[in-house]
């Protein structure tokens, strides 16, 4: 196939401008082709365009086969995700990252979405997780209890209290009537699991989520509390997002029994 | 106590033998990339030729092959004065000069009262407490001879030392070499005649990587065997066969002139040179009648002006005549003239 | 005489600025270079909490935070030059086969991310690690250490030092060391005498180098020597701890972090570039 120089001119200058304008689709196959895709949406009331997730790192695995399913679902919707720590996450939704839904994995981090007037309406409570022990598979320091864990002499690794996962740890030590001595405070509940995976630890405190992804690579100690310290994760969608209907269906599908199955089965607790 | 050395070095196709007397200065002199500094870099240990051996003394400084030995730099007392100075240049002038002899074990007062005085026996004790960079390269050069003869070396080394100086500071240092030479084994790499003529006993010319020329330092210049000696020497040289009073080139070009030395001519025909100075040759535009006079018809390869006069180049041979008759002549290169010179003025003597 | 008054007018100017041969479009590319350095950090800047900066960089986890940095930091210099000045010796000066492959290795941690060097480090150093293993048996242990601190610091700072000073070394060239020889000094009076002093401008940028990387070193230390707070926990790491819930306390400890790193730099290229005053 040979171009005229014309059309290529007018191939260019639709690459240049984006295929926001309508001239374009006279340019071209490939321009036009490109342009009906997006003007599908307002013919059909069949949800599409791109829906941007920001979830906490736990929801990793949960999340993914949930976007999957949003996507077979919804045959014109691309779901984009982005996990990192629910601080960080929020830091970047109110300092302008285009996010349109966000979950966090405590309630004082949605809470600073709330404060921002950036989530829409309330937020909802979708899963639950709580904190378990995890030691190496040859468990080196013999231990057996929560109370193993806290002697003086275990390596023991937690989140440092400044992050969800370790405040709750602290306040499960309290409610055991521990008192923990950690060799290390990692910044992050997958840094304390990687201290365990590698035989670093003798022991680690992490979500019975973390334990459940990890395999066979930690054994899992239940810590046998009458009340542990439970861990809220937190949806909304965010207020100047430009598609809310798709993150309303994707909040739908979170909260549907259909959602909770994935997550109860990735180990989460209901909400 | 003789320096005998023997070397072997492909990469620089070189091939020598050669020794040295205790208080005897060798001037090597040669062409460009001939391996003369590369000797001196042997000698100094900071190049390792193929093979060969040298001692000094009863002292063994290498012997290449399987059974070898190699003397490092700092065990054999053979002291270097390169081209440039090389003063450490986070060092004083005294602390350069005492370096050696604090690191052969002096001292620090005894290795200072050494420098300070070898320093005034370069003249250069006025200096002593100043930076390198806050020296001329003359009295850089006088501070690098006293720091190098600081650690009284066995054999001092000297390559092209003062190449890089002015022709002010020159003189003076070359003065300060022939004093503390006179005493002293050393070997010089020069392209100065005069530093061969003027502190050497003895000068070798290395061309190709071998010693073409060997023998007292007058002796080689009045009589060079080789171009380089002859170039050296500023001296016209033709080589052919020698009879008489004539040294008859291969191009057939008879040159007669007046036997020097007492070679007698009894001999017969053998081979021979004839040398005459520039200054002796005389430029003509046509061939000048009467005898006894040589005359070669060349063409003027490039004019170049030395001191008060034009040395006029064409082939082998040099002509020197003052600015005037250049312009009288009208002489440019691409001339095709006539040099001419006396009979009187040409010496013949065997070749080799 | 129009002409004439430009040339009187422009001539001072052309004494005064000597030739240069950069073109003009070069100082505006430059210029934009800059800036995409300085504007981040003036971002910063002004996001810094003033009325509140002392209380936040003064606190118990802050200073702890800061002691440590410098601390671990010094350290880890002074390990890259007790093993990077005869690393770069023996690649400035030296020939041996497989010269090329050694040069590389030590000088991959500066383009393998520093989490890898991290993992690197605990596979070989940690518990169940190639060596650590037996270090362990000696009674050696170096997890979740303030020396694990100082190995991740040294393994990603250790290239810096040694790159500078090879290229110092090759610029000075050997002239003075050979002299040196022939003047009856043995190799190590040499070193002492005459190669490090000529090489000292290039021994402090790499040193200065070293110091302020080791300084901002996060990925390997979290990696491979965990977080705690007056042990392991060095200012990067507290910087990411408290972003989670105390951004401005966040902020204030990255303007000291740049501060310290700015007066380091500052004071060690302050110094002249000449080869220095060394009095044996």
């Amino acid at each position: 196939m040979k171009l005229s120089l014309a059309s290529l001119a007018a191939l260019a200058s639709c690459l240049l401008l984006g295929a926001t304008l309508a001239s374009c689709s006279s340019a071209g196959d490939t321009a036009s082709a490109s342009q009906e895709s997006s003007a599908a949406g307002s013919a059909v009331p069949e949800l599409s365009g791109t829906l941007t997730v920001f979830a906490a790192a736990s929801l990793k695995s949960t999340f993914t086969e949930l976007a999957t399913a949003f996507e077979t679902a919804h045959p014109q919707v691309k779901v984009s995700l982005n996990f990192d720590g629910s601080a960080t996450l929020v830091t970047q939704i109110t300092q302008g990252a285009p996010a349109d839904v966000f979950a966090s994995a405590d309630t004082a981090t949605m809470a600073k979405l709330s404060e921002a007037k950036l989530a829409a309406g309330t937020p909802v409570d979708f899963a639950s997780n709580v904190l378990t022990l995890v030691v190496p598979p040859s468990n080196p320091a013999n231990i057996a209890s929560f109370a193993d864990a806290a002697k003086t002499g275990t390596k023991l690794v937690i989140c440092a209290p400044k992050v969800p996962c370790g405040a709750a740890a602290q306040s499960d030590a309290t409610a055991a009537g521990l008192s923990l001595q950690p060799v290390s405070e990692e910044l992050s509940v997958t840094s304390v699991l990687g201290k365990v995976t590698s035989g670093e630890a003798d022991a680690g405190l992490v979500y019975v989520t973390d334990a459940r992804a990890a395999q066979d690579k930690v054994t899992t100690i239940p810590l046998g509390l009458a009340s542990p310290t439970v861990n809220e994760y937190l949806i909304a969608a965010v207020s100047n997002s430009a598609h809310a209907d798709l993150a309303a269906a994707f909040i739908a599908l979170v909260t549907a029994p259909e959602g909770q199955k994935v997550l109860q089965d990735a180990g989460f607790g209901a909400p | 106590m003789t320096l005998d050395l023997s070397l072997t070095l492909a990469a620089r196709h070189l091939e020598l033998h050669l020794s040295l007397g205790p208080t005897e200065t060798l001037a090597i002199m040669g062409p460009n990339g001939a391996g003369k500094s590369t000797i001196l870099q042997v000698l100094a240990g900071l190049v390792k030729p193929d093979a060969g051996h040298a001692t000094l003394g009863d002292r063994l400084l290498f012997r290449m092959g399987h059974h070898g030995r190699w003397l490092p730099p700092h065990e054999r007392g053979i002291g270097l004065l390169a081209q440039q100075p090389l003063l450490f240049p986070h060092l004083t002038v005294v602390d350069n000069v005492a370096f050696g002899p604090r690191s052969t074990g002096a001292s620090k007062a005894a290795a200072n009262a050494s420098a300070h005085e070898w320093l005034r026996e370069v003249a250069a004790e006025d200096f002593a407490a100043r930076k390198p960079a806050e020296l001329s390269g003359g009295q850089a050069q006088r501070v690098a001879l006293a720091r190098a003869l600081a650690t009284d070396p066995e054999l001092l080394l000297l390559d092209e030392p003062m190449a890089a100086l002015d022709v002010n500071s020159a003189p003076f240092l070359r003065s300060l070499l022939k004093r503390v030479l006179a005493t002293r084994r050393a070997i010089i790499v020069t392209h100065d005649i005069l530093d061969a003529l003027m502190l050497a006993d003895r000068v070798i010319v290395i061309e190709d990587g071998r010693i073409v020329e060997d023998g007292p330092t007058a002796t080689v210049l009045t009589h060079p065997r080789s171009a380089f000696a002859a170039s050296l020497a500023g001296l016209n040289v033709l080589s052919g066969t020698l009879n008489a009073e004539s040294v008859i080139t291969s191009d057939g070009v008879t040159v007669t002139g007046r036997p020097a030395g007492d070679w007698g001519p009894a001999q017969g025909e053998m081979a021979g040179l004839a040398a005459f100075p520039p200054s002796s040759v005389s430029v003509f535009l046509t061939p000048p009648q009467g005898s006894p006079r040589n005359a070669f018809p060349v063409r003027v390869e490039a004019l170049e002006p030395q001191g008060g006069h034009i040395r006029v180049r064409a082939g082998l041979l040099a002509a020197d005549v003052s600015p005037a008759a250049i312009a009288e002549l009208g002489i440019v290169p691409g001339s095709e003239v006539f040099f001419v010179v006396k009979a009187a003025e040409v010496l013949l003597y065997p070749a080799g | 005489m129009p002409a004439l008054v430009l040339l009187s007018r422009r001539s001072p100017r052309r004494e005064s600025r000597n030739f240069q041969a950069v073109p003009r479009w070069i100082f505006l590319l430059a210029a934009v270079g800059a800036l995409f350095i300085v504007l981040p950090l003036l971002g910063m800047v002004a996001k810094v909490d003033w009325a509140h900066f002392i209380p936040l960089v003064t606190s118990e986890a802050s200073v702890a935070a800061l002691l440590l940095s410098l601390k671990t930091a010094l350290a880890s210099t002074t390990l890259c030059i007790i093993f990077g000045v005869p690393l770069a010796l023996l690649l400035a000066r030296t020939r041996f086969t497989g010269q090329g492959i050694v040069r590389a290795l030590v000088l991959l941690p500066l383009v393998v991310p520093p989490v890898v060097g991290g993992l690197a480090l605990l596979y070989t150093f940690g518990r169940e690690g190639l060596i650590g293993s037996s270090l362990q048996l000696l009674g050696i242990d170096i997890a979740f250490s303030t020396t694990a601190v100082v190995m991740a610091q040294a393994f990603v700072a250790l290239p810096f030092l040694v790159l500078s000073l090879e290229g110092s070394l090759r610029t000075a060239g050997q002239h003075y060391e050979a002299v040196a020889a022939t003047l009856g000094a043995r190799p190590s009076t040499v070193l002492r005498r005459i190669t490090l002093p000529l090489v000292l401008p290039g021994l402090i940028s790499g040193s200065v180098l070293a110091f302020a990387r080791s300084l901002g070193e996060f990925g390997a230390t979290l990696t491979f020597a965990g977080s705690l707070q007056g042990v392991t926990r060095t200012l990067p790491l507290e910087i990411y701890l408290q972003r989670e819930s105390d951004p401005d306390a966040a902020v204030a400890l990255s303007f000291l972090l740049i501060a310290v790193a700015l007066v380091v730099v500052v004071l060690a290229y302050r110094s002249p570039r000449a080869p220095r005053q060394a009095t044996p």
